[in-house]
């Protein structure tokens, strides 16, 4: 419930919390009968750590982000995000979100795509000039600042739209399964340069997937879910160092943690259908 | 003989300018001297022009040659008609058949052509249908002389063009009152209106509901029957063809864009939800932006429906100046030169009026899958 202001108290242990869940629900009234995509969710989310969902689909990873977001409204519960509601997160853009597709603007170059965020937040200029081009370096996009997103490859669109999110430097990242269109080789490359990006600014990151290796690369935390309701199955903590090269994946530790993650899908997983 | 492939076009051209000649003693006692003269020049030159193209000496060459020929041709014919109208034997036709095959034969080896470089690219883009649009009047002013056919069913283009050349402070008073005046103001009120109303619409739920059932079924209606009322409310002057030409814009104009508005995609939407972003801002930097390929085609359609409107307007009472009355007047006095004369002039500048929005369609959408290109 601290609000990120305790950073400037380092010599505190305890991490303080950015995400605070508790029997957390969320119910969808469809034409089909109620849909139960969140049931009594609970989870918390210190400052600093890297996330990931994974779960089959329809096992309300993506709604879990939506509600942190404010893009969905949970119907039983509490969440609280940087102590506040996820309204107030909202309206104070404490997070920046980045979607399964680029959604990038195609009238708009790659600089005022990144830049757009900082338009609607009133920021100077000059301010803006300085952000954008130093979140085009940070996703290795300078060079294509004059680029339209269609000029771009499918990777470089969702580079830029990770620079989109960072550009107005919210302490919060939510991705949902941002690289999940992508192929194998980019998707490994992103992931490198996402870890990379993580361990240089310090984000607390939020990440949709239902990839089990990608789920284990990248993340200190990773919550496995299971559908029809969607609940939690097993928060696994990862044991891996900070510093991981592509190759850990084929590390007896890595696959141990990839086992784990694996046996908490399928015990969650009903196969009645 | 081997060396010799005509296309079949160029055969059939051969083949008609023999048979023309064939024809053309049976022809001479009606024809005058000065045409034979000509259609006997006409045929050789039609021969000439078929045989380097069947030696395929190159595209340029070929092209070069069918023009001459094909174009020489009908110069012949139509000035050897001069004076003899409506006298025109198998001959004059066969030959005439044959000109147009060969500059059928010119028009597809000129679309093969693949230059480089871009001017002669889009100069052979631009020649292209200017030689089709120039074969229907070559046509039209042949078939009309050539069969004598009467002036006040059709006259020849020629007659059309002298009068247009010799109107032209008829037609710029009629232009300046039809379209300066009625089409542009009523154009510029409807259009404005149907966006305004438009983005209301989308803001408030009970006009989406309410207005746009009935705009749809509006503009399905030929409000061009209210044109009469429209005179009796606004007077005589373009004030009342511009009443119309607002009431026929609006629609079009409001039904697309509260398509537009709905037109750009959740996520986006959503986007700009997580910044926080107000009602005016995701409108104007997300919502009009993803709006302006519906916007520009009713702006699109709304040009040409403009101008309809506002010529039609006119048939019902008007003072004695503007595009609608001349041809409502000059028809009744059979003068159907000058209704055509206003007919081409209407054809331009619908062209332009459409051509500038077009142009300005380009330069704001350019992103556009179907501008940009895939």
């Amino acid at each position: 419930m601290n609000a990120p202001a305790s950073t400037v108290m380092p010599a505190s242990k305890e991490t303080p919390t950015v995400v605070e869940a508790a029997d957390l629900s969320l119910t969808f009234q469809t034409n089909d009968g109620p849909v139960h995509a969140l049931s009594d969710v609970g989870l918390t989310i210190g400052k600093g750590e890297f996330v990931s969902f994974i779960g089959p689909s329809g096992c309300g990873k993506t709604t879990f982000l939506r509600v942190i977001a404010d893009l969905e409204q949970p119907t039983a519960g509490r969440i609280s995000v940087n102590g506040m509601t996820p309204s107030q997160a909202r309206e104070n853009r404490a997070y920046g979100y980045v979607f399964q597709a680029a959604a990038l603007y195609p009238w708009r170059t790659i600089e005022r795509n990144v830049a757009l965020p900082l338009e609607i937040m009133g920021l100077s200029k000059t301010e803006q000039r300085s952000r954008v081009a130093a979140t085009l370096e940070l996703v290795n996009l300078t060079g294509f600042e004059k680029k339209f997103p269609w000029q771009l490859s499918g990777g470089m669109q969702q580079r830029a739209s990770i620079a989109r999110a960072l550009a107005f430097d919210a302490d919060l990242l939510l991705m949902d399964e941002p690289f999940g269109a992508l192929d194998e080789i980019v998707r490994d490359h992103l992931n490198e340069q996402l870890l990379e990006l993580w361990a240089r600014t310090q984000k607390t990151i939020c990440f949709v997937t239902h990839s089990i290796p990608e789920a284990v690369y990248l993340s200190t935390k990773i919550v496995v879910m299971s559908p029809r309701p969607g609940r939690v199955t097993d928060v696994i903590e990862s044991t891996l160092p900070a510093e991981r090269p592509l190759d850990i994946r084929e590390t007896p530790e890595f696959l141990t943690i990839a086992a784990r993650v694996r046996d908490g899908l399928r015990a969650g997983h009903s196969y009645d259908d | 003989m081997t060396r010799l492939r005509p296309s079949w076009q160029v055969m059939l051209a051969s083949l008609a300018a023999l048979a023309a000649l064939i024809a053309l003693p049976a022809a001479g006692g009606t024809a005058s001297m000065a045409g034979s003269g000509f259609a006997l020049s006409a045929v050789i030159l039609l021969l000439a022009g078929a045989l380097v193209a069947s030696l395929r000496p190159g595209p340029l060459v070929s092209a070069i040659a069918l023009f001459v020929a094909a174009h020489g041709t009908a110069w012949m014919l139509i000035n050897g008609i001069a004076g003899g109208e409506g006298t025109a034997g198998t001959a004059y036709f066969l030959l005439l058949i044959a000109a147009w095959l060969l500059a059928w034969q010119l028009v597809t080896v000129l679309s093969a052509m693949r230059p480089a470089g871009k001017l002669p690219d889009y100069a052979i883009r631009l020649i292209v249908p200017a030689l089709f649009g120039i074969w229907i009047l070559i046509m039209w002013e042949a078939i009309v002389r050539g069969a004598g056919v009467p002036f006040v069913l059709l006259p020849p283009p020629s007659a059309i063009g002298a009068r247009l050349a010799n109107s032209i402070p008829i037609l710029a008073a009629d232009v300046n009152q039809t379209i300066f005046k009625a089409v542009l103001s009523g154009y510029i009120m409807g259009c404005g209106a149907g966006f305004v109303v438009a983005v209301l619409a989308d803001r408030f739920l009970f006009l989406r509901r309410g207005l746009l059932p009935i705009g749809n079924m509006v503009s399905a209606l030929p409000i061009i029957g209210i044109a009469p009322i429209m005179v009796m409310w606004f007077g005589f002057d373009w004030q009342s063809k511009a009443a119309v030409v607002v009431v026929m814009t609006f629609f079009p104009m409001l039904v697309n864009t509260v398509a537009g508005l709905a037109a750009s995609g959740s996520m986006e939407r959503d986007l700009m939800r997580t910044y926080a972003s107000s009602y005016w801002q995701t409108l104007l930097k997300l919502r009009l932006p993803a709006a302006a390929p519906f916007i520009f085609n009713a702006l699109k359609i709304n040009s040409t429906l403009a101008l309809i409107g506002a010529i039609v307007a006119e048939f019902f009472g008007t003072p004695v100046v503007g595009m609608g009355f001349r041809i409502s007047t000059e028809v009744g006095r059979m003068n159907v030169d000058m209704v055509w004369a206003e007919i081409a002039v209407a054809a331009l500048a619908g062209s332009v009026f459409y051509g500038v929005i077009a142009l300005a369609e380009r330069a704001v959408t350019f992103w556009h899958p179907s501008i940009r290109g895939g």
